[in-house]
C-alpha cells in the first residue's frame, strides 16, 4: 500500500480554485444557502452535536448501572436519561444521519445533477429539523421527559408529570423535515438523472435512499397523527388511549409502531447503501448480485410496513395477530440475509485493501450479522415472551443501529470526507479509531444479550446483585466506545485545516461524484456527465489509489 | 469472580424447558451462520488482499444458483423457527382445565395478589410445585408487565382490561418477579418474589395466611351492597338475566353475535353494560366505570363464577 506515501502530493490546488466552500463566506451565506452540499454540512454539524448530547446521556446511564443500587442518579433522573437518550439518538441523529448528511451531499452528485429538485424545500427541511431539535433540547433542559422514547399510553397522556408536550411537539415537527427530505430525493431521482443513468445503473446507495424516502413519506405522517392524538388526550382529555376516558391504550402502540418499525429500517437501509459502495471500491470489484441487493432494499421497505405487531406479542393483542406478525417478521429478515451474502461474495477474487472505510464496512458486516441473527430469537413467539422488554432487545437493536448504522455512517464519512472537505484524513488515526469503536462496541453490548436472557428488564435504574458483573463489563465497554467516537471528532476537525488536499478521486472509485473536483464546485459539474456503464465497473478503473 | 458470572437463568416451569430448547435451536443455527460469515469475510479479505500493485480482480457479476440457495435455506430455517415458536406460544394460551385462578392487580409500583381462598399478598406469590395456576390480571393505572424469568413467562397488564397467564412450577425455590413494562419512577422497584413450595408447605402457608374471608364471600357482600340482586336473581326476570351459570356459557347478544361469558365479558358488562346487551333485554343497567376498584371487581367476578355450582346458586335470592 504505497497509497499513504503518495498522499502528500497535492493533485490540485483547492485553495485557489472556486468551490462550494469558498464561493462565499459569512454566516448568512450558510444560513440562506440552497446548495445541497452546504445544507448537508449544516445537518452534519447539527446531528454531530446531537450525537454527543445523546451519547453523554448514555454515559451517565452506564455509570449509574455500575452498582446494583444505581447510586449515581435518582430513579427519576435515570428514567429521563434513557428517554432523552432514545429520543435524541433516534429522531435527531440516526434518522437524519446518512440520509440528511451523506444523502443530501451525494444524491445530486451521484446522479450528475446540479442540486436536488427542490433546493429551497431542502433548506426548509433543515430549519424544521432545527426547530424540532431546539424544542427537544428545551424540554431536556427545563426538566426532561420520563415516558420512555416510545411514549406508551396511558402513562404518557395521564400519569407522567414531566415535559411531555414540548418533546412530543419537537418530534412531531422534526418528522416534517424527514418527509420533505424523502420527497426531495424521490423527485430528484425520478427527474434529474444524467443522460445514460438508467435505474439499473444507479449506485446501490441511491436504491437504498429511495427505499428510505418511501418510508419517510408514507410512515412519518402516521407518527405525526399518533403524537397529535397523544397531545389531544394529554392537554384536552379527549379519550383516545386512556381507558378511563373511554380510550384504548393498545391503539397507541399500534399507531406508534406502524411508523416506528419502518423507521427502524430507515435507520439501517442507508447504512446498507453505504456499505454497498465501500466494499466494491476496496475490493476493486463489481458488487456481487446487483439486482438482488437493489431489490432487497425495496423488499425491506415494503415488508417493514407489515411487521409492527411484533413489538406487541405480549401486549394483549390477539394471539392470531401474533402469529401473522411472526411470519412476516421472519420474511423481512430474508432480504437482509441476501445482502450480507452478496457483500461477502463480493470479496471473492477481489484485490482487497484495508483503508478505514473498508474496516468500517467489514465491521458493519460482522455486527449487522449478529444484530440481524438475534432478531430471529425475537421473531420466535415463545422466545420473545421471555426476552421481550429485557436487555436482549437492547443489545439486538444497538447491534443494528450502533453496530450497523453508526459504523456505516462513520465508514461513509471517511469514504467521502475527501470529497466533502477537500482534505485527506490521517489514515493511521482513523484505522485506530475504527478498531477502538469495534472493540468497545462489542464489549458494551455483547454482555447485554446474556443479561437479557437471564431476565434483566430494560429501563431499570437498579437491578439484582447477580447481574452486576455483566453490567460492569458493559460500562467498561461504553467508556472505550466513547473514546473511539471522540478520536474521529478531533482528527477530522484537524484535517479541515491541516490535512493534505484531496484529489478529485482519491480512491479511484466509480461513480459520478468522483468525476468532479474535491471539493466540488457549487454547480457540481461543469458539463452534465453522460453515463455509459453500469455501476461499479471497477475493471475499467486504475488500480492504485492516490 | 468469573465463577460468579451467571450465564443461564434458572428453569422453574413446564414452559421454561421448552423455551430453552427452542432458544438453543435458534442459537445453534445463528452461531453456525455467524461463524460462517465471519470466517468467510476474514478468509476472503485476507486471501484476496492486494499483494502487488498490478494485481487485478476477477470480475464476477452474480450467480443465480447461489442467490437461490442463500434465499431458500434461510427461508426454510426461518419456517422451522416460526412453527416451533408458534406452537409453544399457542400452548401458552391454552389453559389447563384444572388450573386454579389467582387474581393480580398491578399499580404504581406494587403487585397486589389474592388467592380465591382469601389470602392476599403484596409483591409476593406463594404457589405449590406441580400444579397449574392461572393469573387473571389487571392494572389500576398504567400498563405493567408480570415477568418471571425462571418461568420464561411474561404478560402485559392493562388498565380496565383483563389479561391472563398460566404456569406450572416445576421446582421449589424463590424466583424473581419483575415488572417489565416501563411504568414510571419506581419501575425498577416494582417486583418481588415467587415462592414455589412443596404442596404440604403450601397448605401450611395457606392455613397460616387465612384470616381474610374468601373472595366468594366478600364478592357476595359486594353484590348485595351494590344492589346487583335487584335485577340479577336466580332466574331470568324482566329487568335482567340471571347470572347463575353465566360463567363459561355462550351468551346471545342483542346485536345477534354470541360471546363467551368469561372474566373479560363479565368485567365489560359491569363497567360498560351498554356495550354488549343480552338479547331480549333493554340497556337499563347503570355504568360502574370508575366506581369499582379492580380488587372489588375481582371479588364480584369470583362470586359470579361461583354461581355455577348448585350449592352457591341456591344462595341467590
Amino acid at each position: 500500500m504505497s497509497a499513504t506515501a503518495a498522499r502528500v502530493l497535492p493533485h490540485e490546488d483547492s485553495g485557489t480554485r472556486e468551490h462550494y466552500l469558498n464561493v462565499r463566506y459569512g454566516l448568512k451565506s450558510w444560513l440562506l444557502t440552497t446548495d445541497h452540499k452546504r445544507i448537508a454540512l449544516l445537518y452534519l454539524m447539527s446531528i454531530t452535536a446531537m450525537f454527543f448530547v445523546g451519547g453523554a446521556f448514555a454515559v451517565v446511564m452506564r455509570l449509574n448501572l455500575l452498582t446494583p443500587e444505581g447510586q449515581l442518579v435518582s430513579a427519576e433522573s435515570y428514567n429521563k436519561l434513557f428517554t432523552m437518550h432514545g429520543l435524541i439518538m433516534v429522531f435527531f441523529f440516526l434518522i437524519p444521519s446518512i440520509p440528511a448528511v451523506l444523502g443530501n451531499f451525494l444524491v445530486p452528485l451521484m446522479i450528475g445533477a446540479r442540486d436536488v429538485a427542490l433546493p429551497k424545500i431542502n433548506l426548509l427541511s433543515w430549519y424544521i429539523f432545527i426547530t424540532g431539535g431546539t424544542l427537544a433540547l428545551v424540554s431536556a433542559i427545563t426538566g426532561g421527559v420520563d415516558t420512555g422514547c416510545t411514549f406508551y399510553t396511558p402513562f404518557s397522556t395521564t400519569y407522567s408529570n414531566t415535559h411531555v408536550m414540548p418533546m412530543a411537539i419537537g418530534v412531531f415537527i422534526t418528522g416534517f423535515s424527514s418527509i420533505l427530505t424523502g420527497l426531495n430525493f424521490i423527485v430528484t431521482m425520478h427527474t434529474m438523472r444524467a443522460p445514460g443513468l438508467t435505474w439499473f445503473r444507479m449506485p446501490l446507495f441511491l436504491w437504498s435512499l429511495y427505499a428510505t424516502s418511501v418510508i419517510f413519506v408514507l410512515g412519518t405522517p402516521v407518527l405525526a397523527i399518533s403524537l397529535l392524538a397523544l397531545g389531544a388526550e394529554r392537554m384536552f382529555h379527549v379519550g383516545i388511549f386512556d381507558p378511563n376516558l373511554g380510550g384504548d391504550p393498545l391503539l397507541f402502540q399500534h399507531l406508534f409502531w406502524f411508523y416506528s418499525h419502518p423507521a427502524v429500517y430507515v435507520m439501517i437501509l442507508p447504512g446498507m447503501g453505504v456499505v454497498s459502495e465501500i466494499i466494491p471500491c476496496f475490493a476493486r470489484k463489481r458488487i456481487f448480485g446487483y439486482g438482488f441487493v437493489a431489490f432487497s432494499s425495496v423488499a425491506i421497505a415494503v415488508i417493514s410496513f407489515l411487521v409492527w405487531g411484533h413489538h406487541m406479542f405480549v401486549s394483549g393483542q390477539s394471539v392470531y395477530a401474533g402469529l401473522i406478525f411472526s411470519v412476516l417478521s421472519y420474511l423481512v429478515a430474508i432480504p437482509s440475509a441476501i445482502k450480507v451474502f452478496n457483500w461477502t461474495s463480493t470479496l471473492y477474487k477481489g484485490t482487497v485493501t484495508y483503508e478505514t472505510p473498508m474496516l468500517y464496512a467489514l465491521g458493519f458486516i460482522g455486527l449487522f450479522t449478529i444484530g440481524g441473527l438475534t432478531g430471529l430469537f425475537l421473531a420466535a413467539l415463545a422466545v420473545d415472551v421471555h426476552v421481550h422488554d429485557t436487555y436482549f432487545v437492547i443489545a439486538h437493536f444497538h447491534y443494528i443501529m450502533v453496530g450497523g448504522m453508526v459504523m456505516a455512517y462513520l465508514g461513509g464519512i471517511h469514504y467521502w470526507w475527501p470529497k466533502i472537505s477537500g482534505r485527506l484524513y490521517p489514515e493511521w488515526w482513523a484505522r485506530l479509531s475504527a478498531l477502538v469503536v469495534f472493540l468497545g462496541f462489542n464489549l458494551t453490548f455483547f454482555p447485554q444479550f446474556i443479561l437479557g436472557y437471564l431476565g434483566m428488564p430494560r429501563r431499570y435504574h437498579a437491578y439484582p446483585e447477580e447481574f452486576q458483573i455483566l453490567n460492569v463489563m458493559s460500562t467498561a465497554g461504553a467508556s472505550i466506545l466513547g473514546v473511539g467516537y471522540l478520536i474521529p471528532l478531533v482528527y477530522l476537525a484537524w484535517s479541515i485545516r491541516y490535512g493534505p488536499p484531496a484529489p478529485s478521486n482519491p480512491w479511484n472509485a466509480t461513480g459520478l461524484e468522483w468525476q468532479t473536483p474535491s471539493p466540488p464546485p457549487t454547480e457540481n459539474f461543469e458539463t452534465t456527465p453522460v453515463v455509459t456503464e453500469e455501476a461499479y465497473a471497477y475493471e475499467t478503473r486504475p488500480l492504485s489509489y492516490v | 469472580m468469573l465463577s460468579d458470572l451467571p450465564l443461564w437463568p434458572e428453569r422453574a416451569s413446564t414452559f421454561a424447558v421448552s423455551v430453552d430448547y427452542l432458544f438453543l435451536f435458534i442459537l445453534v443455527v445463528c452461531a453456525f451462520f455467524a461463524v460462517l460469515i465471519f470466517t468467510l469475510v476474514l478468509y476472503l479479505a485476507i486471501r484476496y488482499r492486494r499483494r502487488t500493485p498490478e494485481e487485478r480482480a476477477t470480475q464476477i457479476k452474480n450467480s443465480l444458483p447461489l442467490e437461490l440457495v442463500w434465499t431458500g435455506v434461510p427461508i426454510c430455517l426461518a419456517g422451522v423457527m416460526f412453527f416451533w415458536g408458534a406452537a409453544l406460544f399457542m400452548r401458552r394460551t391454552i389453559v389447563p382445565p384444572d388450573a386454579q385462578d389467582i387474581y393480580v392487580v398491578g399499580k404504581q409500583w406494587m403487585w397486589k395478589l389474592q388467592h380465591p381462598e382469601g389470602p392476599r399478598e403484596i409483591d409476593e406469590l406463594h404457589v405449590p410445585v406441580g400444579r397449574p395456576f392461572r393469573l387473571v390480571m389487571t392494572s389500576e393505572d398504567v400498563i405493567h408487565d408480570f415477568f418471571v424469568p425462571a418461568f420464561r413467562l411474561k404478560q402485559d397488564v392493562l388498565p380496565n382490561r383483563f389479561t391472563s397467564l398460566w404456569f406450572e412450577a416445576t421446582k421449589t425455590g424463590r424466583f424473581h418477579l419483575f415488572c417489565s413494562q416501563y411504568c414510571g419512577t419506581n419501575h425498577a422497584r416494582m417486583g418481588g418474589w415467587i415462592y414455589v413450595l412443596e404442596p404440604s408447605d403450601y397448605q401450611h402457608w395457606l392455613s397460616g395466611a387465612m384470616g381474610n374471608e374468601s373472595m366468594t364471600d366478600s364478592g357476595a357482600k359486594l353484590f348485595t351492597r351494590l344492589g346487583c340482586e335487584g335485577c340479577h336473581q336466580s332466574h331470568d326476570t324482566e329487568r335482567g338475566p340471571t347470572l347463575v351459570g353465566l360463567y363459561g356459557k355462550s351468551v346471545q347478544l342483542a346485536g345477534g353475535e354470541t360471546v363467551t361469558g368469561d372474566e373479560s365479558y363479565i368485567e365489560e358488562s359491569i363497567l360498560t353494560p351498554a356495550s354488549k346487551v343480552t338479547r331480549g333485554y333493554t340497556p337499563i343497567m347503570p355504568t360502574f366505570l370508575g366506581q369499582i376498584p379492580p380488587d372489588d371487581l375481582f371479588q364480584l367476578i369470583v362470586y359470579i363464577k361461583s354461581l355455577n355450582t348448585p350449592a352457591m346458586a341456591r344462595r341467590q335470592p
